[in-house]
């Protein structure tokens, strides 16, 4: 026999694992609840005769209980699949609930409604695309973060871009911009002869400085350029021309390579494997200044 | 305690002065070196401990003296000044890399010959950048994006509204921009940069971090619209030159020197950081006085000094995925993994 009062009572008033207060009400886990709330019309336990829709793979199936039944559990619900249309479900709900009582029977159509709602919902979403949060475990967070600030120390970031500026203003690419061309090269004058201490000043004709370089993206250690290698450009490199034409000692091959000249003496060999000789795709006449203190003692060495 | 009790009493006197702190030479079978560790007295302790500190550093600052002389007898000499010892760096023993680009590669120059940055860079297309948000609000977005519009010349800003990412590269396409900017919201603050190029270019996903806005940086600078120049460090392997090429091809190629405006990407470590500034030469007097001349020649020197201007922030690359935007179907170039990162001396880019 179905004590339904009985069960209530122990449920509501003792304990019943379904149930999930929270501040806004009292709700029923249940999956078999037409309601969701924990009442004693909507609980599936303490009504012998009930009915639900359940939904699997977006189809929904009617399920319903009878107390004719309620001794065997693994028969207990009925179920009954209904079919995709709207009002066609509507119909077949009334046909299978047809002397129930009259509320079970309009939540059911409500749930029916709700249910049919999201299924459309959740079909038009799939179609869009949805940004998926991927998490990232702190410990990785932090120890990018950690690498970031050591980087930041290892990078002089003021001085590399300096240095680089003044490598491109040693290079010549901003032209006439600046009127240090005379600076510098007294500057390069006054290095020269402060490195060769101890030499007295006899030979050092004026160093010919010639420029030459292959102007590839990856001669400079790794530094990029703004305009890699384009032949025929712009006027900074026009000074460039000038200052070739100008260099006597000139060793050019004739698919323009490098030639750097410090002080005549050096043979034109030498200087190529000091210097950065590379073969140019591109005729490009860049200008690579090479301060090779190194070199300087070995000429003052064999000199002696 | 360091000493077992059943050694004897005899060296129990011996012990207690090791104890004590007091280094004892003849139980030479014991450690000479205390361990402050062991002394229980926090007073004589911290003596013990202090003592040896001082004793390390008036030894190193020995050797420190020592390597100096014998560099300058050397110097005074004329010879060789004995090797000067190079501190080892993550830099110095990065773990070598077989795709770090050489300057004698014909197939790195065949590959840039014919990838797709060749029409921007080679100057036939002037670049033309668009940039957008993710849908999510953020407090900063907005700022960091006007700071972008004006770091990036020819840059326009549309708001996102609910478009596919999809439908918007398309909408650029026809629209003949040449690049797509994304920036990428968290928790309020810009987050990542997706740059995609245009019409097929690579989809680049960039974490971003540290972003710092040109108000809060003192003394900045005002950023004029002249083109800026670009400096590009540290892009190393192959990796590393797309990506660097990647960046060059948001600017257009002929900078206004006149303007005295860089921009630089400096990569350090796989971190790339975003500079910008402005500069100017000084020229400098300084006399020079030293080891290297012995005439305090007052000296020129020219320096040039960096003014910050504009937003600065660092990029690390996440994905690099062939093609536009496509996560589902597209071919990916390179992706970070986390297994990556179990060397601290290997870096990618």
């Amino acid at each position: 026999m179905q004590h339904d009062e009985v069960i209530w009572q122990v449920i509501r008033h003792k304990h019943c694992s379904y149930m999930a207060k929270i501040e806004t009400g009292i709700f029923c886990r249940n999956p078999y609840n037409v309601t969701g709330i924990c009442n004693r019309s909507s609980c599936p336990l303490a009504n012998s005769r009930y009915a639900t829709i359940r939904e699997h793979e977006s189809v929904f199936y009617l399920y319903m209980k009878t107390i004719e039944r309620a001794h065997m559990p693994k028969n207990l619900w009925e179920r009954v699949k209904l079919p995709r249309n709207y009002e066609k479900a509507l119909e077949t709900i009334d046909k299978h609930l047809l002397y129930w009582p009259k509320l079970l029977q309009h939540k059911i159509k409500q749930r029916l409604t709700k249910m049919t709602q999201m299924r459309i919902r959740m079909r038009k979403l799939a179609l869009k695309t949805r940004e998926k949060i991927m998490t990232t475990p702190r410990r990785d967070m932090k120890r990018e973060s950690r690498r970031e600030e050591k980087a930041i120390k290892a990078a002089v970031l003021d001085k590399a871009i300096e240095t680089e500026l003044l490598e491109r203003l040693k290079k010549g690419i901003y032209g006439d911009i600046y009127n240090y061309p005379e600076l510098e090269w007294n500057k390069v004058l006054d290095e020269e002869k402060q490195a060769a201490e101890g030499v007295e000043e006899e030979e050092e004709e004026e160093p010919e400085i010639e420029y030459v370089e292959g102007y590839e993206e990856l001669e400079e250690e790794e530094d990029m350029e703004d305009f890699s290698g384009f032949p025929s450009n712009g006027s900074g490199f026009d000074d460039d021309d000038e200052h070739d034409s100008d260099g006597e000692e000139e060793d050019d091959d004739v698919e323009e390579q490098v030639v750097i000249h410090k002080k005549g003496k050096r043979d034109s060999r030498k200087a190529d494997d000091v210097g950065k000789s590379k073969k140019k795709k591109k005729k490009r006449v860049v200008v690579e200044v090479e301060q090779e203190d190194g070199d300087v003692r070995q000429t003052l060495k064999t000199a002696r | 305690m360091g000493f077992k009790r059943k050694k004897g009493d005899g060296e129990g006197e011996e012990m207690e002065s090791e104890v004590s702190g007091r280094p004892s030479f003849n139980t030479a079978e014991r450690r000479n070196v205390i361990l402050p560790s062991m002394i229980k007295n926090k007073d004589k302790r911290a003596k013990v401990y202090a003592k040896q500190k001082h004793e390390k550093k008036v030894e190193k600052q020995k050797k420190i003296k020592a390597r100096d002389a014998a560099e300058k007898q050397a110097l005074e000499l004329g010879e060789e000044p004995p090797q000067k010892m190079v501190p080892k760096t993550i830099e110095n023993t990065r773990e070598a890399d077989e795709t770090v680009c050489r300057p004698d590669d014909e197939e790195l120059f065949a590959d840039i010959d014919a990838d797709e940055f060749n029409p921007v860079l080679r100057r036939e297309v002037t670049p033309k950048v668009l940039i957008t948000t993710c849908r999510f609000n953020s407090t900063r977005g907005p700022a960091f994006i006007s700071e972008l519009q004006s770091v990036i010349p020819n840059s326009d800003y549309r708001k996102r509204g609910t478009y596919d990412l999809k439908k918007i590269v398309e909408y650029a396409k026809k629209k003949d921009y040449t690049s797509l900017i994304v920036v990428h919201t968290n928790r309020r603050e810009p987050d990542a940069l997706l740059i995609i190029g245009l019409p097929n270019g690579p989809t680049a996903h960039f974490k971003l971090s540290n972003l710092v806005l040109r108000k809060d940086i003192k003394n900045h600078g005002n950023p004029t619209s002249h083109e800026p120049e670009l400096v590009l460090n540290n892009f190393t392997t192959r990796l590393g030159n797309r990506v660097g090429r990647f960046f060059q091809s948001l600017f257009p190629q002929e900078p206004n020197f006149r303007g005295r405006r860089v921009v630089t990407f400096h990569n350090q470590r796989d971190f790339i950081f975003f500079r910008h500034h402005r500069y100017i030469f000084d020229v400098k007097e300084d006399k020079q006085s030293g080891a290297k001349g012995k005439d305090g020649v007052a000296k020129e020197r020219v320096k040039p000094r960096l003014q910050e201007c504009g937003p600065s922030f660092t990029l690390k690359l996440v994905t690099l995925q062939h093609g536009t935007f496509d996560t589902k179907g597209g071919e990916f170039e390179w992706v970070h993994k986390p297994e990556m990162d179990t060397s601290r001396r290997r870096f990618f880019l």
